[in-house]
């Protein structure tokens, strides 16, 4: 990914200060060091007031409390019993969800890498993936109420024709099971978008290579590719996880009625009218989100650059 | 990249001053509107008269509400009504929105021209910000009983209802009591109107189910009991009933205020047979709070829009919506209620319950312990 | 050894067409149901009825005032989040790569911490900042803007790099300026007509994520067109579907628009 140019030239160098003198050039350097910081400034100060600042009233705000003195209410208030099954459940939906996702997402892939990188297939099936990716909120929400809800498309078809009435157990299509189902439909996408780069990375000459080793098919991938691929995998479902984890908009439009996920769980604690005060719970909640987000994406960066060396 | 002494102090500062900037909010803008008289007046008297109140508000122009959907107790007509007499354009923002939005919109937008300036909460959210409000007594304000208002005029009570049980009569067969909802003709067909844990209207079914169910007013046990028996059971929908679901069939028996219910049945009238009981001796009654935003950025409007909820015709247009107006008692007396619309309100068996702060509470701490383990 | 490729070939090609095929159907099947059920009438016929009104712009103001705020937020907000991210961005990346190459593993460590930091998270810890928007530019959905810039660094970021690794940037600055350019000339004649596909498919990630956007309008309780559609949900089912059916395919049209037009750069590298 790095660009071949920049590797040995490290230093900083103004194209007219080629002199000899070098404490002069010492001083020089510095200066434009100081002039050349001035052209990042306003990106450094734009991402500190709306990246860094938010990310502080939250960690601050989840060991305050409610006035203002700092307190450990808040955090040992995450042990109680609903937040903590809140946690297992976004826990336990984002992991199914991610290994699901990232299954049949990587085969999805590789059908479509085989098609070639100019192919229609490919186009058609990476736009699509991008609109589910990134549009996976209100309107999947509302596609999947018009598919499978209560006066769905399939439901009545199914139970039209076929007499089986899928919400004879209960309505599951609103707690835990309905949001593993909805938040698959944008993490298989999102996989084909995210392994699709290291799949490409794969050469034909290794395939050649093995066969004409006296490799099969399954030697091929159990032992060539497949270890290959695997940090790439694994990182793209840990991408995958932390993805699911941290989503809300799908949530927060399929579910009206309890809060199963920890997002939903932040919702309520904001905008809550029977049980108030809350605001500092919240900001104690997605401090538990960040740290667990940040373990998954620290743990993806390890991987990452296990893959770039060969898939590269 | 080396941590040189010199870069460590500068990202420490740098910390520093963020974290300092993040404690620290923005100053009050000085606008001519919190200056004004009409901000500071607790009476029309104050600014010599309700014609002085008038032409004052017309002077402004314009009157943000927020949280007020055309069909909760008729407020659509009401805004139209007060347009239409006033000439003041209503701006009507977030009609979806809770009584917590409300206050967290007039603290974001403080000082802004789009903020609210009256606000209609429920009693719990009311109570907590009493700060945020300015004390306004409206003319009628004799009318009103001591115990549903606030003494110096911060908070006054605007309408009620009780909680109901409404139902499409095609689909299921009339519920007399909460308990006959267990039985098997309402499976997957009961909903109540939000997750009790943060919607008022849902905290109010839940009470109500307790005190069907054997329960009082500081003992909610029953009621989240009975929740988790409807769940078991296979009845309890966990949708939250809207008018898009009440009219697709898809949430047949709704918990919700009556009033609530009533519009839904009117305004179905012939597509959906939509029917309204007030469960017998399970009676929960609450009523809503109106206040005046101490910030308001229209503030004669926003008083002359309180003169007019709580003048006879105002009150009378809450009728309409199915909602007991706060001078309903003082209008009857002297005859200007409108007897027909009180008298098609749905019947009432029982003693009401109102729930004080203190039973909230309790109802509230219980809730939140125990609601999502009972529902699942 | 032919006939063993040949012979791959055509097994990948099955499990090629199976698997698309099969796939299609399973993400074709939500969108034939929403349109199933956009066009449902009184008593089952078939209605165009919500097509007809939601195609009538302009009337929208008055049948669906809550939909026509959101849809023009939203385009509003399309626009300026575009600008003020390659904006902000474009100029720094580049700036990093010619002059600060020390740089730029923090800024791509900073470009990257939006995705650790849920739009969840960030919107809790939003609501002091935006105060301070709040005073100084007003209240309107518009100030979403700053927050959608955050939340778009990573995509575009990784979009204007990939791009910049591609061409050798550092080679074009210094001729430029041995020939008397100035850094402006640089910027704007030199380097970014050469990088212009992945600004343009950083722009086009941006506007994905800004129509797609609830998380944070909704808990700052601003209007978009993701808020819109949802509080239409409850008011009426079918224009709420309709509206989102339209999005979908709105912006798969776009993005495939967008594959013909960035795919040229980076094959150069790969060798298969």
């Amino acid at each position: 990914m790095t660009a071949p140019t920049t590797g040995t030239r490290d230093q900083v160098k103004a194209p007219t200060t080629t002199g000899v003198r070098g404490g002069r050039r010492q001083s020089w350097r510095r200066r434009w060091l100081r002039r050349d910081l001035l052209g990042v400034l306003p990106f450094f100060v734009f991402v500190a007031i709306f990246l860094f600042i938010p990310t502080l009233v939250v960690v601050i705000g989840a060991f305050a409390g409610d006035d203002g003195r700092p307190t450990l209410k808040n955090i040992s208030a995450l042990a109680d019993g609903y937040i903590v099954d809140a946690f297992i459940r976004s826990i336990t939906l984002s992991a199914v969800t991610a290994i699901l996702g990232a299954v049949i997402g990587a085969l999805v892939g590789y059908a479509v890498v085989t098609a070639g990188p100019d192919s229609l297939v490919r186009r058609l099936v990476t736009s699509a993936c991008g609109v589910l990716a990134q549009f996976g909120g209100v309107t999947l929400a509302f596609a999947f109420i018009a598919t499978i809800g209560l006066s769905g498309f399939v439901t009545v078809f199914l139970h039209d024709s076929l007499g089986i009435d899928i919400f004879a157990g209960g309505v599951w299509l609103f707690d835990l099971p309905g949001l593993v189902l909805v938040y698959t439909y944008f993490q298989i996408p999102l996989m084909v978008i995210v392994f699709l780069p290291a799949l490409d990375g794969i050469r034909p000459q290794w395939r050649e290579a093995t066969e004409s080793l006296g490799g099969s098919t399954w030697y091929y991938w159990r032992r060539v590719a497949g270890p290959l691929l695997a940090p790439a995998f694994l990182g793209s479902t840990l991408l995958l996880f932390a993805n699911a984890f941290s989503a809300y908009a799908t949530a927060a439009a399929l579910v009206s009625q309890g809060s199963p996920i920890v997002p939903l769980q932040i919702r309520s604690a904001l905008t809550s009218e029977v049980l108030l005060g809350r605001e500092n719970l919240g900001k104690a909640m997605a401090l538990g989100m960040v740290v667990v987000v940040a373990l998954v994406m620290w743990l993806y960066g390890l991987l990452q650059r296990r893959t770039t060396r060969w898939l590269d | 990249m080396r941590f040189s002494i010199a870069r460590g102090t500068a990202l420490v500062a740098a910390t520093a001053v963020m974290v300092g900037l993040s404690a620290c909010s923005p100053p009050s803008s000085n606008n001519e509107a919190a200056a004004s008289d009409a901000a500071k007046a607790t009476n029309a008297a104050a600014l010599g008269g309700i014609d002085k109140l008038v032409e004052a508000a017309k002077k402004e122009g314009a009157l943000n509400v927020i949280a007020l959907p055309p069909d909760w107790a008729n407020y659509g007509e009401i805004i139209k009504a007060f347009t239409a007499k006033y000439g003041i354009t209503v701006n009507s923002a977030q009609p979806d929105a809770s009584s917590q939005d409300e206050i967290n919109a007039a603290k974001q937008l403080k000082g802004q021209g789009g903020a609210p300036d009256v606000f209609d909460l429920g009693s719990a959210v009311a109570l907590a910000n009493t700060a945020t409000f300015a004390p306004y007594q409206v003319t009628t304000w004799n009318d009103i009983p001591a115990a549903l208002k606030d003494a110096s005029g911060t908070w006054v009570n605007d309408y009620g209802g009780y909680m109901s049980i409404g139902y499409d009569s095609s689909k299921v067969p009339a519920p007399t009591s909460v308990a006959d909802l267990l039985k098997p003709e309402f499976k997957g067909k009961v909903a109540l109107n939000g997750d009790p844990t943060q919607a008022g209207a849902a905290f109010n079914g839940v009470v109500a189910a307790a005190l069907g169910n054997g329960g009082s007013a500081d003992d909610i046990k029953k009621g989240v009991d009975f929740f988790s028996d409807l769940k078991k059971a296979g009845n309890f929908l966990p949708v939250d009933p809207t008018p898009a679901t009440i009219e697709s069939g898809q949430t047949p028996v709704v918990f919700d205020w009556d009033y609530l219910n009533v519009a839904q049945g009117a305004k179905l009238k012939g597509k959906v047979e939509w029917k309204t009981v007030v469960p017998a001796n399970a009676v929960v009654g609450s009523y809503y709070v109106q206040a005046v935003n101490a910030d308001a950025p229209h503030p004669a409007a926003a008083r002359l829009w309180q003169e007019f909820l709580y003048s006879d015709e105002g009150q009378n247009l809450w009728l309409k919506g199915g909602a007991r107006p706060v001078r309903a008692d003082a209008m009857k007396t002297a005859g200007t209620l409108d007897t027909a619309l009180f008298d098609a309100l749905p019947s009432v068996s029982g003693t009401p319950v109102f729930l004080t702060d203190a039973q909230t509470k309790a109802a509230n701490d219980y809730l939140a312990a125990n609601w999502a383990k009972a529902i699942g | 050894m032919a006939g063993l490729r040949q012979r791959r070939a055509r097994r990948q090609r099955i499990l090629r067409w199976v698997v698309v095929t099969l796939l299609a159907v399973l993400f074709l099947l939500p969108l034939f149901a929403m349109l199933e059920f956009t066009t449902r009438g009184a008593g089952g016929s078939l209605s165009w009825e919500t097509w007809r009104v939601f195609f009538d712009w302009g009337a929208l103001d008055e049948t669906y005032p809550i939909l026509w705020t959101g849809m023009k937020a939203s385009f509003w907000l399309v626009l300026l989040s575009v600008t003020l991210t390659l904006v902000l961005l474009v100029p720094t990346v580049v700036w990093v790569r010619l002059r600060l190459p020390r740089m730029r593993r923090l800024v791509e460590f900073i470009s990257l911490l939006p995705l650790t930091i849920p739009a969840i998270v960030l919107v809790v810890g939003l609501a002091p900042v935006y105060a301070w928007v709040v005073y100084f530019v007003g209240g309107s959905s518009l100030t979403l803007t700053f927050a959608y810039a955050i939340l778009a660094l990573p995509f575009a970021y990784r979009a204007i790099d990939a791009g910049l690794s591609a061409i050798d940037v550092r080679t074009l600055s210094e001729a430029a300026r041995s020939l008397g350019a100035s850094w402006a000339t640089v910027m704007w004649r030199v380097v970014l007509p050469n990088i212009r596909s992945a600004v343009l498919s950083a722009a086009f990630l941006t506007v994905a994520l800004v129509l797609g956007e609830f998380t944070i309008a909704s808990l700052l309780n601003r209007d978009n067109l993701q808020v819109a559609i949802n509080q239409l949900g409850k008011s009426s089912a079918q224009m709420s579907v309709a509206v989102s059916l339209a999005a979908l395919v709105l912006a798969f049209v776009l993005l495939f628009l967008l594959s013909f037009v960035g795919r040229r750069r980076y094959r150069e590298r790969k060798t298969s």
